[in-house]
């Protein structure tokens, strides 16, 4: 545990050392509240949750996350710091999952920072505050989701700029998956159980179902197992890349 | 405390390491000579657990690096080739860093952070960050990891390349210090480094052990050839050179 830790430590200290932290958070908050307030329309829609700020979610992660996760394993290749960590008495699987872990704190720190939203809702009528909670779970595990994907492009290059651009369009792709764009293209030709494969993988269709207030199990177990699924990958790329 | 056995590395259809065997014994130091290219760093790499060697078996302590990495790596104090370090870091945090890692605590881990800063003389720098250093504070900043839980053996890729001489003076002087409680392994291209430092010297070229080379009298006698004291680049390019036909 101790490897773990210490590459979790360094990891998220390494986010607050520059100013990288601070004017990532500033601009996620920005944003979040642009979206929230213009497009959401959260004063016009008269109700007191807070949908319309996360029905935005997956869209910005889509580009915030990999942005924080692009340097992970990258920035180590590129400075050959890599070789240094992987000599360390460190489990492999804990270099990995610390750094991950890493990173998804920090998102969390940033999702946290959005606390006056709810505090607004609260201040202005009486929210449903069970699906709001939910609607933070939700939105911090699919977080997790793209952070998995990016940790893992990102250990497949030294270049941060490729690894921010290629998690970009895989998450993209697990973005969409559900989106009726994407099934219409296979539902003429493929069979059902496809289409219904293709959809069950899209972030989409399981963080819309969290964020009305349900939690349910397959859900969070539909995100759970994205993020080891793609941990290992990041490990095997890892292990395998050593070397280039 | 170091075995190497038949290690053989292949990228693709290149062999780097061709059936390189060793052994280093406490108290020794070796030298690993030879040309850019010839397989020193990737046979380091191997006997440190970074690389996964093609074939053969390296045990450093009693432990396989293949079977046991991490009690392997315990005992190993690494500089990889080029010190790298995290630029974003201070030494300070740096070493902090590794302390964790490296699992000392308490007094024992308050003094070894302060002793080795000591040793490499990186005080004055302990609070800048590792970008902003010198070439010669960013090597020693890596030779400080590197002895910080005071390992039994040593691997120093190129320990003092971009020292300058009195530097390289004091950390040759470091290593002698630590040699007789050590097995330490030092590549270099720096023969008189060798002559310095080193009770016995292997020379690689082309993935082989070509030559092994001990002080003899004054002078080192380097595979079949006796070379005179400062006088052994003319060893190393003969051994190291493919044999012309005749």
């Amino acid at each position: 545990m101790n490897g773990l830790s210490a590459v979790f430590r360094r990891e998220l200290a390494g986010y607050f050392s520059t100013p990288v932290a601070y004017v990532f958070i500033v601009v996620f908050l920005f944003t979040t509240g642009v979206f929230t307030f213009y497009l959401g329309q959260f004063f016009e829609r008269g109700q007191a949750d807070l949908k319309a700020f996360f029905l935005f979610h997956p869209w910005l992660y889509l580009f915030f996350l990999p942005a924080i996760a692009m340097r992970l394993w990258a920035e180590e290749r590129k400075s050959g710091t890599i070789e240094l960590l992987l000599t360390l008495p460190i489990p492999l699987w804990a270099a990995v999952l610390g750094k991950f872990l890493a990173a998804w704190a920090f998102a969390g720190i940033a999702l946290a920072l959005t606390f006056p939203l709810w505090i607004t809702v609260a201040w202005l009528g009486s929210p449903d505050h069970g699906v709001i909670a939910a609607g933070y779970i939700g939105s911090l595990l699919m977080a997790g989701g793209y952070l998995a994907i990016g940790c893992c492009l990102s250990a497949l290059t030294r270049n941060q700029v490729i690894a921010f651009v290629l998690s970009v369009a895989v998450c993209f792709v697990f973005t969409v998956a559900g989106a009726p764009m994407v099934l219409s293209f296979f539902q003429g030709w493929a069979p059902t159980l496809v289409v219904d494969t293709i959809a069950s993988f899209s972030f989409l269709s399981h963080f819309n179902a969290i964020i009305e207030g349900v939690i349910d199990l397959r859900d969070v177990v539909y995100f759970l197992s994205l993020i080891a699924v793609w941990l290992y990958a990041t490990a095997v790329v890892v292990d395998l890349k050593k070397a280039g | 405390m170091i075995e190497i056995q038949n290690l053989v590395k292949k990228f693709g259809p290149f062999t780097a390491v061709d059936g390189i065997s060793l052994t280093v014994a406490k108290g020794e130091v070796l030298g690993f000579l030879g040309p850019n290219g010839a397989g020193k760093s990737t046979t380091m790499k191997m006997l440190t657990g970074f690389l996964t060697p093609t074939s053969g078996r390296i045990t450093v302590c009693g432990h396989d690096v293949a079977e046991a990495p991490l009690e392997a790596k315990r005992s190993i104090g690494y500089l990889p080739e080029g010190a790298p370090a995290y630029g974003d870091m201070t030494p300070r945090s740096f070493l902090d860093f590794v302390a964790d890692v490296r699992r000392l605590s308490g007094e024992e881990r308050r003094w070894r952070l302060e002793k080795v800063a000591d040793q490499v003389n990186i005080v004055e720098v302990l609070d800048q960050p590792i970008d902003t250093l010198s070439k010669g504070f960013k090597r020693r900043v890596g030779l400080a990891q590197a002895i910080l839980h005071d390992p039994p053996v040593l691997v120093l890729d190129e320990p003092t390349d971009g020292l300058d001489p009195n530097q390289k003076h004091e950390v040759r002087g470091l290593i002698q210090s630590m040699a007789k409680e050590k097995a330490i392994i030092i590549s270099t291209h720096i023969l008189e480094e060798v002559e310095a430092l080193c009770k016995r010297a292997v020379v690689i070229a082309r993935g082989r052990v070509v030559a092994e080379g001990r002080p003899e009298g004054d002078g080192w006698r380097i595979g079949d050839i006796l070379a005179q004291p400062g006088k052994l680049d003319a060893a190393f390019r003969q051994v190291t050179q493919p044999r012309k036909a005749a």
